[in-house]
């Protein structure tokens, strides 16, 4: 199935959207404007963007801890998300989750996590609940290499695959598990590797080019509707920040950071490809990078502009039920 | 009714009265639980919602967790409470905290039961109850019955909520019968229930230690004279400490009585109650009775010495009378 040039498009534009509120954030996490701490996913902006673009808006995702890529693939508000990274009461979570938790389960984001390898199983659960509920959703799941040394992981894929459900693994290979590489945690080259031993299908696609990663996405989510089980997706991307804003990466290689933009920007390639089929302008391009910049700066202005959350909120949403047959 | 049969009587009410109910766990399907406490269920219900797992517990607590969040309404059986620590960040970092890190999007409508409880010999890594570190998790509900009808309606009560809530059943009562038969209404968290009314000491009990303090309130009415009250928690997370307080200010003496470590244990939760709502009308300090500092050990004379019986808890009520 070939990519119709308005996807083409509208998938360099959520890539840059998923940049440029990346960028900002690192900006006012390094202004001290940003409580916390943020884990930030530009160099991998084409990962997120291709596997949603394959998915139906009832489709569930569960997003890392380097989440805000995937969040914003899926949909989620610009300003919501900024607000929530403030701990705003406008944000997706109120304010309780932060960069790390964020979640819309009416955009079927099932949540960003903290905890590595959590996902996955949550993800089983949710193709397991859309089959006895006969509903036709499938459920897609992110993690890394780092998550990948989980047992949860494991199990979940073992679950997914004896019960045969509709679960796309995405394993996002960045390169480095928080601040150590690959080969620390994985002792084979590629976690398709890994897939024989589930009895799982599995690819590899090259995560800094968007068009290759939904053509992996789309075959996946067709395996995965036509009732065939599991599929195990390894997209190999590059990790440009450190694992957490403030990490300056000194146990990496010289010269390896610095060089990364020159070599797997995803932003350029897909921009040079549009260029070259004719499918947009250098003029069509700026008009979206203006937009997208004021997107931004729209979305800090009403995180800015935003309540604070009462400090007696707290006490909600520990519960939803008094536990007696009433509300909380 | 039977406690093992009232487990399986409350699943299949629920499982017939909402097809958003599905029961998992470990040779609970085709084989009918260890215990055959879930014996029919996939025959009447089929394999989709009476199903048989994989040993791995974190993994199917995690499935458990993700399909309460998508419109399921779970229930997980973990076949030991000892095999909790294996599924804990699902039930920590997940079912408890979801709704409240998604800022009161979600809910978590999972019921995980599980069989705790030492006394039958099972050793140390089958004998644990873990109410005390289960019951600290804000977001998760803990309710251990004592009795077949609280079984029923402690199962139907959990399973009807739309927060996650862990039902410890005990193995040594698994056999125990009383009169309550299908029908039994779901019973709200969070009341104590008093088993049996005195005037000079409160016992307060909670699964299958409830059965030894009545024991216990037997012996010391016949060999001392004394009146002792007795009262099941029933309800760990949320602790009725009304009722506790209530009984504490009408006796003026009250005994805890646990399966588990003191330390950090639900006793002390019940002696702080006391100290907070009858301080003025105790005559003793609260005695805890429990085992000492140690893993349950599994030769019968080790086990039998570390548990309380009601001779421990009328030693405790006589040191304080």
């Amino acid at each position: 199935m070939g990519i119709q040039p308005e996807l083409r498009l509208q998938m360099y534009e959520t890539m840059l959207r998923i940049r440029r509120f990346e960028e900002e954030t690192a900006a006012l996490f390094a202004a001290g404007d940003l409580p916390g701490f943020v884990h930030l996913s530009i160099g991998q902006e084409a990962v997120p963007t291709g596997i949603c673009a394959a998915l139906d808006p009832a489709d569930t995702i569960t997003a890392t801890h380097r989440g805000h890529g995937h969040i914003l693939a899926k949909g989620a508000d610009m300003g919501r998300m900024m607000a929530e990274l403030m701990g705003k009461r406008t944000g997706y979570c109120a304010g309780k989750g932060g960069s790390m938790h964020i979640s819309s389960l009416d955009l079927g984001v099932l949540g960003a996590n903290g905890i590595l390898g959590a996902g996955q199983p949550i993800a089983v659960g949710a193709a397991l609940s859309a089959r006895l509920l006969g509903e036709e959703r499938i459920s897609v799941t992110f993690f890394g290499e780092g998550a990948s040394a989980q047992g949860g992981v494991h199990e979940a894929m073992n679950l997914a695959a004896v019960w045969k459900l509709p679960v796309v693994f995405v394993a996002e290979i960045n390169g480095w598990a928080e601040l150590s590489p690959y080969s620390d945690h994985v002792s084979v080259p590629s976690l398709v590797d890994r897939a024989a031993g589930y009895g799982i299908d599995a690819a590899s696609v090259d995560g800094t080019d968007v068009e290759a990663v939904l053509d992996g996405a789309r075959e996946a989510v067709e395996r995965c509707r036509s009732g065939e089980g599991p599929v195990l997706l390894e997209a190999r991307t590059q990790r440009w920040h450190g694992h957490f804003e403030g990490d300056r990466q000194l146990y990496r290689p010289e010269g390896e950071v610095a060089a990364l933009p020159e070599l797997y920007d995803p932003l350029v390639l897909q921009s040079d490809r549009l260029l070259e089929l004719g499918i947009a302008s250098e003029a069509e391009l700026d008009a979206i990078e203006r937009r997208v910049a004021e997107e931004v700066a729209e979305a800090v202005l009403f995180g800015r502009n935003s309540p604070e959350s009462a400090p007696e909120d707290a006490l909600l949403h520990v519960y939803s039920t008094d536990g007696r047959g009433g509300a909380a | 009714m039977k406690y093992y049969a009232a487990i399986r009587e409350a699943l299949r009410c629920e499982l017939e009265r909402d097809p958003r109910v599905f029961f998992m766990g470990e040779d609970v399907g085709k084989p009918g639980g260890i215990y055959a406490q879930s014996r029919g269920l996939q025959e009447e219900f089929g394999v989709e919602r009476v199903r048989d797992t994989p040993a791995g517990e974190l993994g199917f607590m995690g499935a458990a967790v993700g399909a309460a969040l998508t419109g399921a309404r779970p229930v997980v059986e973990i076949s030991f409470a000892d095999f909790i620590p294996v599924c804990l960040d699902q039930l920590v970092n997940q079912a408890a905290k979801i709704r409240y890190m998604s800022g009161g999007q979600a809910r978590v409508p999972l019921t995980v039961v599980t069989f705790g409880g030492a006394g039958r010999n099972a050793g140390p890594q089958h004998s644990g109850s873990y109410e005390a570190l289960l019951g600290s998790i804000p977001g998760l509900r803990v309710v251990m019955p004592s009795t077949p009808y609280d079984v029923q309606g402690f199962l139907k009560a959990a399973i009807r909520d739309d927060d996650p809530t862990i039902v410890i059943l005990n193995k040594a009562l698994l056999g125990l019968a009383d009169d309550s038969e299908a029908g039994v209404e779901p019973i709200p968290f969070g009341e104590a229930a008093v088993r049996r009314e005195g005037e000079d000491v409160t016992i307060v009990a909670w699964s299958a230690m409830v059965h030894t303090a009545l024991e216990a309130a037997d012996r010391l009415a016949a060999e001392d004279g004394v009146s002792a009250e007795v009262i099941d928690l029933r309800s760990i997370q949320p602790l009725d400490g009304e009722t506790i307080g209530a009984s504490a200010r009408k006796t003026g003496r009250v005994v805890t009585v646990q399966e588990t470590v003191s330390f950090a244990g639900i006793g002390a939760e019940v002696a702080a109650e006391v100290s907070r709502r009858a301080f003025g009308w105790l005559d003793a300090p609260v005695q805890i009775v429990g085992p000492p500092f140690t893993p349950v050990p599994f030769s019968k004379l080790m086990e039998e010495f570390v548990l309380p019986d009601a001779g421990s808890i009328v030693r405790a009520v006589r040191e304080i009378l």
